[in-house]
């Protein structure tokens, strides 16, 4: 075993990663809609169809030379005219650095799939298949990932609830296992921790009552 | 039936000629999920010809828990136990990354005592990890002996965890802040008595596999990853540095105190089974090290500190309980409705025993995250099964899946 040669430190001050979206955004030109650091990360807002376009370079430039795809995965936002977010995460072993990119992407568009730029995203998207129902083209062989044989639904959507719609058991007359729709003993137990001292949004019960009073008033 | 030659009919009614060597066709066979050397429950489909595999299809999803969902229903503390439970044989690893992503998004410093027991806990995960990698790999191979030797020492280990948290395996003990409760002298001494130990008992691991022939007949060469592999398949950890690239976030991006602990990064040469087998080895007696440095450290003045930080996110103490009202409704509050993180979103990252394990948080300023997102780095690892094992043979499976180490609570979620 031996001993390695070291590696560049990583900077992560906002003027470096400024200079490396300002570099990033100069040579993509309108793929790039928008940049943000925070926390020391950069984040690059692009446009869902140029991805793979995008990828490429951050791959390929040597300034970048984000040769690993760390994660991809994605968040349901229902209230978006764009629903979901799709997010990468790139990793750059031999500059020592950090990217994150994001594209936006409507319900039932498909987003080209970058499984070509890299081999590892075939998993990740699959299982944002699986979760989200997000199809990527170009993918050779998108099934689901993670769910049971034959699930059907998408259970990171933020309208799919929590405990699911079907649970099983294993029936003894007919010897096997049976699927049958969830049935709740006791109502799903989730607390609201909204303050009514700090303007909650939701209507209280007897609140009506004063809403109508006003209507007549 | 699947891999059956295609008979073709042609026009004038004739067949193609076939030869008994035509006869012969690819064989599909399932591998798992209840198979002792598939390392939990993992199902794959080989497609062989002959003793050579052709094709891999690992169904994974067996263990899928749905953590992710229900982290988006729970308080931020509720969520902690969870990350226990991806990969159970390093938990608290997996913590860290939780706590420290939530310490970025709230600015919160942690006491250099929590940080100190925080790297201490972490290598003694890492050796949790590897000494159960490495015998089960020995295992699957064919040696018994080796695991039971491993195991007697990761008992010993996990009364440590006990010592400190009062659970053997999930221990929920990093919390966001610091760590929940402070050592007590008697456990640091015990645990840096248990490291003088320890190098004796790699040695007997070593003496039993370094140079044994069929331990090395079987990994020599087997499951060669290069250093253009680890970019396409987005590796990390064990898996990089078997291949010589010396990547290891406590030393490139280094987090918590690593920075003032004095250890190497073992590296290999081959990238095969055999040489990650070396660096786990080699990287098991660095863990070692860094802990007694921990315990030493962890004596010094500057180290008697709090173990949390005091704060909004973090109880106050049993002390304080008693005398303040303010601090009983505190501590009521944060244990029922829990803590506020501000609106942002973050990225940690740790180097889990693994490989890089990763928690990207979506926070809308509620006490509950919005979208948290696990990166396993057992997932791409298991991806890759297919690439690394084509043109292997059958009985090489076993021996590439223990070398990835996989462990199916993170790669399922």
């Amino acid at each position: 075993m031996t001993e390695a040669q070291t590696l560049p430190d990583t900077d992560t001050t906002t003027e470096a990663l400024a200079e490396l979206g300002q570099h990033i955004a100069q040579r993509l030109g309108d793929a790039v809609l928008g940049q943000e650091i925070a926390f020391g990360e950069l984040t690059l807002t692009v446009a869902a169809t140029r991805i793979v376009q995008v990828a490429g370079f951050l791959k390929s430039d040597p300034t970048c030379a984000f040769s690993t795809l760390v994660d991809i995965t994605a968040a349901d936002w229902p209230g978006r005219a764009e629903r979901f977010e799709v997010i990468y995460h790139f990793l750059s072993m031999y500059r020592n650095h950090r990217i994150r990119v994001k594209a936006g992407v409507a319900d039932g568009t498909i987003l080209p799939s970058i499984i070509e730029v890299h081999p590892s995203a075939n998993w990740f998207e699959r299982e944002i298949f699986d979760m989200f129902g997000i199809a990527f083209s170009g993918h050779p062989d998108l099934r689901r990932l993670l769910t049971d044989y034959g699930f059907r639904g998408h259970p990171m959507r933020k309208d799919f609830p929590t405990t699911g719609h079907v649970e099983v058991r294993y029936d003894e007359v007919q010897k096997r296992v049976v699927y049958e729709p969830v049935s709740l003993v006791q109502e799903y137990r989730q607390f609201d921790f909204m303050s009514p001292w700090e303007g909650a949004k939701y209507i209280l019960p007897g609140d009506e009552k004063n809403d109508a009073g006003k209507a007549q008033a | 039936m699947d891999g059956d030659l295609r008979r073709n009919t042609y026009d004038d009614h004739s067949t193609d000629f076939e030869t008994g060597e035509q006869k012969i066709r690819n064989f599909n066979i399932n591998f798992g999920p209840q198979h002792p050397a598939a390392h939990g429950v993992l199902r794959l489909v080989l497609e062989l010809d002959g003793e050579i595999v052709e094709r891999v299809d690992p169904h994974i999803g067996l263990l899928h828990r749905g953590t992710e969902k229900l982290m988006e229903t729970r308080t931020y503390l509720q969520n902690l136990p969870y990350l226990d439970r991806l990969d159970y044989v390093a938990p608290m690893n997996q913590e860290h990354a939780w706590c420290m992503a939530i310490e970025k998004l709230t600015g919160t410093e942690v006491p250099r005592r929590a940080s100190l027991i925080r790297v201490l806990y972490s290598e003694i995960g890492r050796l949790l990890n590897h000494l159960l990698n490495v015998t089960t790999q020995a295992m699957d191979v064919g040696a018994l002996t080796p695991p039971l030797w491993g195991f007697k020492a990761r008992e010993e280990l996990m009364v440590f965890y006990e010592r400190a948290s009062g659970a053997r395996l999930h221990a929920a003990y990093f919390r966001p802040g610091g760590v929940h409760q402070d050592l007590p002298p008697e456990l640091i001494d015990d645990i840096e008595k248990w490291t003088e130990g320890f190098p004796e008992l790699l040695d007997d691991i070593e003496l039993l596999l370094t140079e044994n022939r069929i331990f090395k007949q079987r990994n020599v060469d087997i499951g060669v990853v290069t250093e253009d592999d680890i970019q396409k398949w987005g590796f990390s950890g064990v898996m990089v540095r078997g291949s010589g690239l010396a990547w290891d976030l406590r030393r490139a991006q280094p987090y918590e105190c690593y920075d003032e602990f004095d250890f190497r990064i073992p590296v290999g040469k081959n990238g095969d089974c055999y040489d990650r087998y070396l660096v786990r080895l080699a990287e098991m007696r660095e863990s070692n090290k860094i802990m007694k440095q921990a315990c030493e450290k962890l004596r010094e003045p500057s180290a008697q500190t709090d173990v949390l930080a005091r704060g909004k996110i973090t109880p106050p103490t049993r002390g304080d309980m008693k005398t303040s009202m303010e601090a009983l409704i505190h501590h009521f509050k944060l244990y029922t409705e829990g803590f506020h993180v501000p609106a942002g979103e973050v990225y940690a990252a740790v180097e889990a025993p693994k490989g890089e394990f990763g928690v990207y948080m979506i926070a809308d300023g509620t006490n509950r995250p919005y979208r948290a997102k696990l990166r396993a780095p057992g997932f791409p690892h298991l991806q890759a099964m297919d690439y690394i094992c084509r043109g292997h043979q059958l009985a090489d499976i076993s021996a590439i899946l223990g070398s990835l180490d996989i462990v199916f609570g993170e790669v399922d979620r």
